[in-house]
């Protein structure tokens, strides 16, 4: 009897489990929100939506087949970044910036490493940092939620030729206010109004996304639940929103006792910190893998952001301390090195 | 499939046996016997090296074949004696003379257990008497008897305790007696509750040995962990456990003492658990050592077509077959067969550590199997040992197992190991 048999090393058993899965149910997970943004704003989310991820996946293409590792779109990660990133642009943010924004991303912010596994950045917060400082203003011009005829028409700004500058929509916006009945359209994001007017958003309109913000940033319950799906399907380590979110709060309120007049729930449902908290701090990639770590990277991230958004210049802080906490990840994973099995254990006789 | 429900059932003798000379933790045994020479069964065919080494003894009465070199276990060919046992033979085991345990000194009574050529049936297959042996300075409080089955699939720990709880008992007292301590403990793992119970029942109330039941999590049945769930003691790499006042063995090993040393019988078969997709009749098989592979599978109804693994030991551990001529030797616990089905799920594509952090908490040892496989991937052997414990891992396979990525973490590990040996070495 000739027969050929398998030699592999152990364990000869795996966990059902994959890279590729963990990523699907990320990209699952992300798809409400997705919809959401659209529901909100119209048509010009839909597109920077598509333009957006359609650019992380084209440059990924790209760079894994010039490194040579073949097609790794399969993995899903591209996909993960390229919805990232959008949700976290304005509505009317032109298409144009938004496939320079999804270039960069992958780019620079993941290919240049090495790809998957390899970077140190988020590769969305990489691309939308970028925008950030090369696009300020389009970065932070921000339309009305939910105007009348948002799945009509398109807003102004959203076909932007390439390098010319978006046209002024001040006209347009404030038509497209007429007839909003929930929080009256000022301009401002809520951060801002926060920050300069000294004004709070009702923390429950906040709470559900009856505000305007970035597509994907602005009902916190959506994110809060698509999230907490993923900690349920064991896909994301519960502990890093977890530190993030009652890190922030207690900070916060512990400062209205020093003057500050921002209450805890505000500061958890402005802005993107609940987006950061559930989908962008919890990039396995760039977060620590060591128990106490994990902790530690969640409380700078809280802090970073409590500080930047009530002292410093800037109405947002959430991408910069993420992004910061990226960079310190391996000094802190160095410093949290977990305590070895046996370790510090004396020879004992229970006899004597 | 499960097998932890079926009775342990004899295996037909095979037509011919292989009884390799290294089946142990140790110095090979010493063939004693000669081509042709007829042998009974039971009587000693190859003799100790030394004192870590154990003898052979003839599972079955025939004649000698050959002593040549045939496949091992561990890859390399190796001495064998290859036994041809007479079918019409009634097969009654040649013993020893009996002996009153009680009346024996602590040398006799370690150097009748080396007789018997036991050693550690769990798999790790050490001399069992050098186990006992406890160097004269240290004063052992608790004898361990490890009833949790050391890797998911194997049942043979289950059945002996449940069929065979009498000499589990008598083993288990004779090894406190010979390490002088004076409370031993029986972890058995929660999924065995009846062998739980089975024991409780026999043992009278004012009984030295505890029975006490455990979470089932593998690897539970690895001595540092048994120590931990049962004394909370954490026993550092490079220590024993004698150190700590602990002696511990294997329940199958613990009801082989029992059986064969009042007797003064040597060990001659064993219970193997054969199971995994690829095979008809799974079951707990008891079968004379030397039995061959092709054999056994025959026997269980697996035949052996394209792509099939042949796993020696447990799914985390165990090893490959290389080669359908080796034999079941004294530290053979489970063959599993996988089939295609089984083996195609397994090979998937190796992806970059995403950083997930799974393996983390998964290492008995809170290792960090993330670093140390980054570490491996650029060579830096010495960073893996010097900061990072490389030599602690005990390579229980949990960190690949849970691997989302399929990197191959514990063979990294063993790769690192095996070259900073050679390093230290030259």
């Amino acid at each position: 009897m000739k027969s050929i048999i398998e030699l592999r090393t152990s364990p000869h058993i795996r966990k059902p489990h994959s890279v590729e899965k963990i990523m699907r149910n990320v990209v699952g997970a992300l798809l409400p929100l997705c919809a959401f943004a659209v529901y909100a704003f119209g048509l010009s989310a839909l597109a920077l939506i598509l333009v957006v991820t359609i650019s992380c996946l084209l440059t990924e293409f790209i760079f894994s087949r010039l490194s040579g590792k073949g097609n790794t779109l399969g993995d899903w990660s591209a996909a993960i970044t390229g919805l990232l990133l959008a949700l976290t642009l304005p509505p009317g943010f032109p298409l144009w910036m938004g496939f320079v924004a999804g270039f960069i991303a992958i780019a620079l912010g993941k290919a240049l490493f090495g790809g998957l596994g390899l970077n140190v950045f988020n590769p969305a917060l990489v691309g939308r940092a970028f925008v950030q400082v090369s696009f300020p203003a389009a970065a932070t011009t921000w339309t009305p939620a939910f105007s009348v005829d948002r799945f009509s028409t398109f807003i102004p700004t959203t076909f932007t030729l390439p390098l010319m500058s978006p046209p002024d929509i001040a006209l347009w916006t404030e038509k497209a206010s007429v007839g909003l009945t929930h929080d009256a359209y000022s301009g401002a994001t809520a951060l801002a109004k926060m920050k300069f007017e000294n004004v709070n958003t009702d923390s429950l309109d906040l709470f559900l996304g009856f505000h305007h913000g970035s597509l994907g940033e602005t009902s916190a319950a959506l994110i809060f639940v698509c999230g907490l799906y993923l900690i349920f399907r064991r896909m994301m380590d519960w502990r890093i929103p977890a530190a993030i979110l009652s890190g922030a709060f207690v900070l916060t309120e512990a400062l209205t006792l020093f003057g500050s007049t921002v209450p805890g729930s505000f500061m958890l449902f402005s802005g993107g910190l609940m987006l950061g908290a559930m989908f962008m701090a919890t990039d396995m990639v760039g977060s620590p893998v060591t128990p106490v770590g994990i902790w530690l990277y969640g409380f700078l991230i809280a802090l970073i952001t409590v500080v930047i958004r009530l002292y410093g210049g800037q109405t947002e802080g959430v991408m910069y301390a993420i992004l910061f906490a990226n960079a310190a990840g391996p000094l802190i994973e160095e410093l949290t090195q977990p305590r070895i099995f046996g370790a510090g254990s004396s020879v004992v006789d229970k006899n004597e | 499939m499960q097998t932890s429900h079926l009775p342990i059932r004899r295996l037909e003798f095979s037509p011919v046996l292989h009884l390799p000379l290294d089946q142990h933790i140790g110095k090979p045994a010493i063939s004693v016997v000669t081509r042709g020479q007829e042998v009974l069964r039971g009587e000693v065919i190859a003799k100790a090296d030394g004192f870590l080494s154990v003898p052979i003894h003839a599972p079955a009465s025939g004649v000698i074949e050959a002593i040549e070199l045939r496949p091992g276990i561990k890859g390399p060919k190796t001495t064998t004696i290859v036994l041809r046992p007479y079918p019409a033979d009634g097969q009654v085991v040649m013993v020893d003379d009996p002996v009153d345990i009680d009346q024996l000194t602590h040398d006799e009574f370690i150097q009748r257990v080396q007789n018997c050529g036991l050693v550690g049936l769990g798999g790790a297959a050490f001399p069992s008497h050098a186990k006992l042996a406890v160097p004269k300075d240290h004063r052992i409080h608790t004898f361990i008897a490890n009833g949790c089955e050391c890797e998911p699939y194997l049942t043979t720990d289950h059945r002996v305790m449940l069929e065979y709880t009498d000499d589990l008992i008598r083993g288990t007292l004779m090894c406190m007696h010979a390490v002088g301590a004076s409370l031993a403990i029986i972890g058995i793992e929660d999924n065995k509750l009846d062998a739980a119970n089975a024991i409780r029942q026999r043992l009278p109330t004012d009984s030295p040995i505890r029975v006490q039941v455990l979470e089932t999590k593998y690897p539970q049945g690895a001595e540092k962990m048994l120590v931990k769930s049962l004394l909370d003691i954490e026993i550092p790499t490079g220590k024993h456990s004698y150190e700590y006042g602990i002696v511990i063995n294997n329940v199958g090993t613990i009801t082989a003492l029992g059986q064969l040393l009042p007797r003064g019988q040597g060990l001659i078969e064993r219970v193997v658990t054969v199971a995994g997709p690829g095979v008809e009749r799974p079951g707990n098989y008891i079968m004379p050592i030397g039995t061959p592979l092709k054999f056994l599978l025959e026997q269980a109804g697996s035949r052996v077509e394209h792509a099939e693994e042949i796993i020696m030991g447990g799914p985390m551990m165990g090893s490959a077959a290389a080669s359908l001529d080796i034999a079941i030797t004294k530290g053979t616990s489970g063959i599993l067969i996988f089939n295609e089905a089984a083996i195609v799920a397994e090979t998937r594509k190796i992806h970059a550590c995403i950083r997930c952090g799974e393996c983390l908490s998964v290492c008995p040892l809170n290792l960090n199997p993330s670093m140390l496989g980054l570490l491996a991937r650029r060579r830096s052997f010495d960073e893996m040992a010097e900061k990072y414990h490389l030599d602690s891992c005990f390579e229980c396979g949990c960190c690949t197992y849970v691997c989302p990525s399929n990197i191959p973490l514990v063979q990294y590990f063993r790769i690192a190991k095996a070259i900073n040996r050679e390093k230290r070495a030259a």
